[in-house]
């Protein structure tokens, strides 16, 4: 493998339902800030059945270039004609780095993709960054620069690591959605397009697709929400919850909890927060009546804005939390709830 | 002398550990606030074989050693004193008198069922008058044609109406013993729904309050001849030997539940903090974890020597009566320690703790007290 | 039918996290337990094994104590127990390990291999998708509910906002998520039995059709610059105020980070 060959950043520019995926966006604003260091250009490769149109979209939004992959085997989602498609770009424009989103489509898609194309796969990355193989220069071994360094959280977070490719191409990464920030479209803004079909044809490896099913929950992933309402067994009954869901209704929030509330049955177990349930990260968590043993900690911690409200001046919960209040949550709570709605109304 | 428990057990350790965490645990507070039998448990404990793990596999058992099942009773125990004794009480005082006296015909017909959780055993000796003394029995078995006709009561029947299959004993005769005439006693297998057999009132107890107790009333119960147990009048050796076994099950429970008020109370300590540090700071918090810990360890040791002479050994009386002593006594200091150490929290009904010292009392009273187990010791060592 | 699954022992991460100084995990050094996301995947095929018949195989690669996830996975009804054992299979990354348990599996007869999703150790979820490619089989991640239909599984994929039902031959490849099912317990005679059973056990020579250069930490393109525990942060600040106070204070701080 000569890995001079290898150019440019590209990025998997997910549709679904012809419609391009926010994740897209997201690669191609951190899909620049990698070409700038490495003085090269972003590349968008658009997968799907008359997706063409498309391609002024991802323009806006930062690609230099988009080459589509337009095949009706390609309508809807298989593994195995988009593998095809993907990796048949790669080994055709041999990218420097590949990007795709670590959704339930490109978590699928990207390992196939690696394993047919030979080359390593970090998943799920935070942090994306060019620099140095080893970080610093060990005696012996050489240090290459302009390096893609992946970091990632693993162990449900426990422990980050930054890994790199430094001896195959491209290298590849999936990236955790609503990490990246796209940049402000460009209105007008036009790429260079290409079309490329590799040729598809269907064998043992091609699914059938039976039938697409909408919108399977009703409930909100709590993965997904930007605010998160979570209780605890201080909240002291199911009923009680009420008032939980009222400060997440006008907040635009979910409700969450803990195992203990779980274990009681006052809630399903999707919305259980922490190492038996969920990893949340979202814009604000309030714990509410939650003494945030360690097992809930590792489950939220990541959050940007901690608010915890306890009667237990002493509850764990206090030292992960930014803001921290001392009280009752059955008398602050639905206050919250008024004042904030008064202020969401004021501002508006 | 190797203390390190097999591969094999330690899985089975971790297995019922599991199961108690994630189905009993979350039960254990509310099974003793509304005192009710936790039959989702026993349903589901019966699937995974969990009534039948001494049992040989061809008598739908597991075909485990006694340890295993001492393991599964003190894991129970350790959430949920409730949940233990009910396993308890069925493996040690029901499947186990039918295994060691029951004929082919009895084992196929109650043993098998039972050791698949398919029926819940129940085993009833004392009565209002005879407790430590069993001597003291007055329910009546006759002999009338091909059944056998019961008379009388047995009080603080654990698994009471909730069991499916009865291990009954009552006085089929006198007999002449060293010159004075004895009560000549016999077991039995009687059936619920077996018309004159009823059930009295309910017990109200201070602990183990999902477990259901009950007084058994037999009025002109008749059973079939064939449901003699054992020998016609060898009822008090059956019984004897039976309690042998089931004080190891409550030894195991008495143990389950001072390991699990210990390790709720370093947990606590740990996050519990006074005078602006952590209580587990205080050196009498230490030391006394420490003792706690050290007695616990001493019980278990005991616990288990007892599983394995009751493998290996005919006779395991002795063995028995000092697992169950100790475990019982050390079941009661620890728990209340444990209360102690929690402090005002250690009162209230929502810590764990203060159902687990509630629960613990009752090891050093039923199948025979703290005194009967030192009559027995003693009476070995004085022999 | 044949059915293989793929299991892995992983550290429980409750017992906190360990590294040797090469970055990589000390995995001797942690308490572990079987992956939860492949137990998902063992219960989907001993059910499948309940329903239509079908000898269960699993296969894990790992250090020797990698034993007791397949005990464990006989415990709870698997049939056979293969161990991937070797030390130039160590450190491998996401590629080099589905390299190495392709090989293994090479030497199987199969219908359906069942992965987990993904390792809690890892979180990738690349190995499954990556066996599938280096056999050449079709492969469904997510999958919520299986059925066998004459030489085709009927799946349900799960997306983000939907689930396709999909149809594919077998052999194939099947990731299981731990919604799938509730895995059942272990009984405790089956742990018994499960002791008294052979388990293979096999090393490189035994892997089929494999490059030296694709195994281990040597054969994986990925290498570990950095690793670390994650630093925690520290405590924010915690006051004491009467209600109205306390909502004025969290009103005032949504306001100054722009949450309202």
């Amino acid at each position: 493998m000569n890995l001079e060959e290898y150019k440019g950043v590209y990025i998997f520019a997910q549709q679904v339902d012809n419609e391009i995926s926010s994740i897209a966006f997201e690669l191609l604003g951190k899909a620049k800030d990698l070409a700038k260091d490495l003085n090269t250009e972003v590349t968008a490769v658009l997968i799907g059945s008359g997706v063409k149109g498309l391609a002024d979209q991802l323009a806006e939004y930062g690609a230099d270039k988009v080459i589509v992959v337009d095949d009706p085997e390609l309508k809807d989602y298989r593994t195995e004609p988009y593998a095809h498609a993907l990796s048949s770009v790669i080994e055709k424009y041999k990218p420097e780095i590949m990007l795709v989103g670590a959704t339930a489509i490109g978590r699928d898609l990207g390992p196939r993709v690696s394993a047919r194309v030979a080359t390593g796969l970090t998943a799920d990355c935070t942090v994306l960054e060019i620099g140095d193989f080893p970080l610093q220069a060990v005696p012996g071994q050489e240090q290459l620069h302009n390096q893609l360094l992946m970091t990632r959280p693993a162990f449900g977070g426990n422990t980050i690591a930054t890994i790199a490719c430094p001896y195959n191409r491209p290298q590849m990464a999936t990236v955790r959605p609503g990490v990246m920030q796209k940049i402000a479209p460009v209105k007008g803004a036009k790429a260079v397009v290409e079309e490329f079909n590799p040729g598809f044809t269907p064998d043992n490896k091609y699914v059938e697709i039976l039938d697409i099913v909408k919108a399977v929950t009703e409930t909100v992933d709590i993965m997904d929400a930007k605010i998160l309402v979570s209780g605890g067994r201080g909240v002291g009954s199911p009923e009680n919850f009420k008032i939980l869901e009222d400060l997440a209704e006008v907040l635009g929030g979910t409700v969450s909890c803990s195992r203990a509330v779980v274990d009681s049955g006052w809630k399903p177990k999707d919305l259980q927060v922490g190492q038996t349930g969920k990893t949340v990260r979202p814009n604000v968590y309030f714990a509410i009546g939650i003494s945030g043993a360690i097992q809930h900690v590792a489950g939220m911690e990541e959050s940007d804005i901690i608010i915890a409200i306890n009667k237990d001046a002493d509850a764990p919960i206090f030292d992960v939390a930014d803001y921290g209040v001392v009280g009752d949550l059955n008398k602050i709570v639905p206050k919250l709830t008024e004042a904030l709605k008064a202020e969401i109304a004021a501002a508006k | 002398m190797d203390f390190t428990l097999s591969k094999e057990h330690e899985m089975a350790r971790a297995l019922f550990k599991e199961f108690a965490e994630k189905e009993v645990k979350p039960l254990a507070q509310e099974v003793d606030e509304t005192e009710t039998f936790p039959r989702e448990t026993v349903e589901k404990m019966a699937k995974l074989g969990f009534l039948g793990i001494p049992v040989p596999k061809e008598y739908g058992g597991q075909g485990c050693d006694p340890l295993t099942y001492v393991m599964c009773v003190e894991e129970l125990s350790k959430v949920c004193g409730t949940t233990g004794v009910i396993v308890s009480a069925h493996t040690s005082l029901c499947c186990d008198p039918i295994m060691t006296y029951g004929t082919e015909e009895q084992k196929q017909k109650y043993l098998v069922p039972l050791a698949k959780g398919e029926k819940l055993g129940a085993f009833g000796l004392t009565e209002p008058g005879a407790g430590t003394d069993a001597q003291g029995q007055q329910t009546k078995a006759v002999l009338d044609g091909d059944e056998w006709v019961l008379n009388g009561s047995k009080c603080f029947i654990t698994n009471g109406k909730e069991a499916d299959v009865y291990v009954i004993f009552a006085i089929t005769g006198m007999v002449e013993k060293r010159g004075r005439m004895a009560k000549e006693i016999s077991a039995f297998i009687v059936e619920k729904g077996t018309p004159g057999f009823t059930f009295g009132t309910k017990e109200k107890k201070m602990g183990i309050r999902g477990s259901s107790t009950y007084e058994l009333i037999f009025t002109d119960c008749r059973i079939p001849k064939d449901n003699l147990l054992g020998q016609k009048g060898k009822g008090f050796n059956i019984a004897m030997h039976t309690l042998d076994g089931g004080r190891i099950g409550i030894a195991s429970q008495a143990l389950g539940l001072a390991e699990g008020a210990l390790e709720t109370t370093v947990a606590y300590v740990k996050e519990r903090k006074q005078f602006g540090k952590s209580i587990s700071g205080f050196q009498n918090t230490q030391f006394q974890l420490a003792d706690m810990a050290t007695k616990v360890e001493a019980a278990q040791l005991l616990v288990y020597k007892a599983a394995m002479a009751k493998a290996t050994q005919k006779v395991y009386s002795v063995e028995a009566a000092k697992a169950k002593l100790y475990a019982a006594e050390t079941a009661m200091e620890v728990t209340t320690k444990a209360v102690q150490l929690h402090g005002g929290y250690g009162y209230i009904r929502e810590y764990d703790v203060e159902r687990m010292m509630r629960d613990a009392k009752i090891t050093e009273i039923y199948e025979g007290t703290s005194e009967v187990q030192r009559m027995v010791i003693s009476g070995a060592m004085l022999k | 039918m044949k059915i293989v699954v793929c299991i892995k022992q992983v550290p429980d991460t409750k017992g906190g996290v360990k590294f040797n100084p090469d970055g990589t995990l000390d995995r001797g050094a942690m308490l572990t337990i079987m992956n939860p996301d492949d137990k998902a995947g063992l219960e989907a095929a001993l059910r499948l094994k309940d329903q239509y018949g079908a000898e269960v195989t699993v296969v894990t690669m790992g250090l020797p104590k990698a034993e007791e996830v397949l005990r464990e996975a006989m415990a709870m009804g698997a049939d056979k127990g293969i161990l991937v054992t070797d030390r130039v299979l160590g450190g491998a990354d996401t590629w080099a390990t589905s390299t190495t348990l392709a090989g293994a599996i090479r030497n199987l007869d199969y219908d359906i291999i069942i992965t987990g999703r993904q390792a809690i150790d890892g979180d990738t979820a690349q190995v499954g998708p990556q066996i599938s490619e280096h056999l050449g089989i079709p492969v469904i991640s997510y999958a919520q509910n299986i059925k066998i239909e004459g030489d085709s599984v009927i799946v349900e994929r799960q997306f983000e906002d939907r689930y396709h039902v999909l149809k594919a031959k077998m052999p194939c490849l099947i990731t299981a998520l731990s919604e799938l099912n509730e895995p059942r317990y272990m009984t405790p005679g089956g742990i018994f039995d499960a002791y008294k059973k052979e388990i293979t056990v096999w090393g490189r020579a035994d892997l089929k059709d494999v490059d030296d250069a694709n195994l281990g930490l040597q054969g994986s393109p990925t290498k570990i610059a950095k690793a670390s525990d994650k630093v925690r942060k520290g405590a924010g600040e915690k006051v004491t105020l009467d209600p109205d106070e306390s909502v004025s204070y969290i009103v005032d701080k949504l306001k100054v980070k722009h949450v309202i």
